[in-house]
């Protein structure tokens, strides 16, 4: 696939460690507009550190993130280590690009209506009352709108991930991340999960999803990143890699998967 | 004469006298417990985030005032107050003893103790916080004010309430202290009746009464709220 517009997201040789430990060893990835790209890998490969690199909430040692072509400002802190030069910059980013959590981290004080309308509200400052009406058709489109004045502790968890993704899509995201989102439930709820997730992949959406979901990276996604150790190691469309994998470690991989 | 018609609220009895003398018990028990509530904010914010010095600061503040009687700090308040305030009246011009008034010493001191107490509830409340709830507030843009306003306080307070309750309670037995200092609450009032009557049993226990109606009904309202506020929380 051909780049011709500015990618969604682009990373240059993102490194990032933890202590001694090396987590992510130079990653460089860059999402087209309306890409939906699986982030394969074992555990402790990276994928969450990469993903949560994307919208700061773990600032890269090293490398470079540009979303929407707008390249996240670095700076070097007092203590050697970088930090973001802007915290506002940060916020105004985030607030473009949504995360969706392995454990939902919905907001346990409101309700899951005022979980979806919260940031729309405070932070992009739109009118109350079209927050609303949007906030009911999406959570009419993830299937709880009949608890939308529940609090997320009496929803299961396959409602509540469904909640976090009508409060993500609430902010009209140009990209979203997914870290995870179905580890933490009981696996007759992943379904419904997953039946929005490729829902909005047939939407266009541009999404980084950190998955486990054999199914979910074969079918719905347009490409597959297999990290290893901190590194990209095997990426292209599923059709390919999963036919004819080039690293010897991703087809080791698919097979203790399928 | 009986107790009741000892504290009957005709011109003759004690009762309103008494009841006065209950309203300014609570409220130098409110006045107190606000200030504990501003202080214990601050020292419980410093103490999460503060620096090294400002944190072994905070962590002196509460040791100190958990380490001396509540009845010292009061006198040391009242009559350090008062001996501030003639130094700087003497410096004025001639004058003699300035002193403070018995509400404001007393109301200050409680404070003092009260926030020592409330800042450890407050830390303990923070870190009963999910972090991931935290981390989607960051995720959105919410910049700090706006995630402390929206999400942290909230749920702070939600977890604070019967740690906070507790202290309440205490903030209103501290305020039988600050009779010493003249101030005439619950109980200074039964005292100067039991004086004037000899009859301190009947005030005593009238005393008794008024002090358990203040913490009931107080207690039944800490109950309310941390029920409403607890709404959104599966019991366990
Ligand atoms: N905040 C952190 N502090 C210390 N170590 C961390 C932290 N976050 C992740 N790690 C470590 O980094 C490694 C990679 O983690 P992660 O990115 O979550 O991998 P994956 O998502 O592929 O399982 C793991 O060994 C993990 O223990």
């Amino acid at each position: 696939m051909t780049l011709l517009s500015t990618p969604a997201v682009s990373v240059r040789d993102l490194r990032k460690s933890f202590g001694s430990l090396e987590v992510l060893r130079g990653i460089s990835l860059d999402a087209a507009e309306g890409q939906v790209i699986s982030i394969l890998g074992s555990s402790g490969s990276g994928k969450s550190t990469m993903l949560r690199c994307i919208n700061m909430l773990e600032t890269p040692d090293a490398g470079e993130i540009a979303i929407g072509g707008e390249v996240i400002a670095l700076r070097k802190g007092r203590n050697g280590r970088t930090e973001p030069a802007n915290r506002s910059q940060v916020d105004r980013i985030r607030s473009r690009v949504a995360m969706v959590f392995q454990s939902f981290n919905l907001w346990s004080h409101l309700t899951v209506l005022e979980n979806v309308i919260e940031a729309p509200i405070h932070v992009q400052k739109r009118p109350r009352a079209e927050c609303i009406a949007e906030a009911e058709a999406l959570l009419a489109k993830v299937g709880i709108v009949d608890k939308r004045n529940h609090y997320p502790a009496h929803l299961s968890g396959g409602q509540q991930q469904r909640a976090a993704i009508a409060r993500a899509l609430a902010m009209k995201p140009q990209l979203m991340l997914f870290d995870e989102p179905t580890s933490a439930l009981d696996p007759e709820l992943v379904g419904e999960v997953l039946r929005v997730m490729r829902s909005l992949a047939e939407e266009g959406r541009t999404m980084l999803v950190v998955t486990h979901e054999m199914g979910f990276a074969r079918d719905v996604s347009s490409r597959v990143v297999f990290l290893h150790k901190g590194m990209v190691e095997e990426d292209g469309p599923p059709g390919e890699v999963f036919s004819a994998p080039t690293s010897p470690r991703f087809r080791q991989f698919i097979s203790e998967h399928r | 004469m009986s107790t009741l018609s000892l504290m009957s609220l005709g011109s003759d009895g004690w009762g309103l006298a008494m009841l006065v003398a209950a309203g300014v018990t609570l409220s130098v028990a409110s006045c107190g417990f606000l200030l504990g509530s501003v202080i214990g904010g601050l020292v419980a914010w410093v103490k999460l985030s503060g620096g090294a010095v400002a944190r072994a600061a905070a962590d002196a503040y509460t040791t100190i005032l958990r380490g001396i009687p509540d009845l010292l700090i009061i006198y040391l308040f009242y009559f350090g107050g008062s001996a501030l305030l003639s130094s700087i009246a003497g410096l004025l011009g001639p004058g003699g003893f300035v002193g403070v008034s018995g509400f404001a010493a007393g109301a200050t001191a409680i404070g003092i103790i009260s926030g020592a107490y409330q800042s450890e509830v407050f830390r303990g409340a923070y870190t009963a916080l999910n972090r991931g709830e935290i981390e989607a507030a960051k995720s959105v843009g919410m910049h700090r004010a706006l995630m402390f306003r929206r999400i942290i306080a909230p749920q702070v307070l939600r977890y604070a309430i019967p740690g906070l309750g507790n202290v309440w309670q205490l903030a209103l037995k501290e305020s039988a202290l600050v009779s010493v200092t003249g101030l005439v609450e619950l109980l200074r009032q039964s005292a100067i009746g039991a004086g004037s009557t000899r009859e301190p049993f009947s005030f005593y226990l009238a005393a008794a009464v008024l002090y358990l109606a203040i913490t009931t009904v107080s207690s039944w309202g800490f109950r309310r709220a941390e029920s409403y506020a607890m709404r959104g929380v599966r019991r366990t």
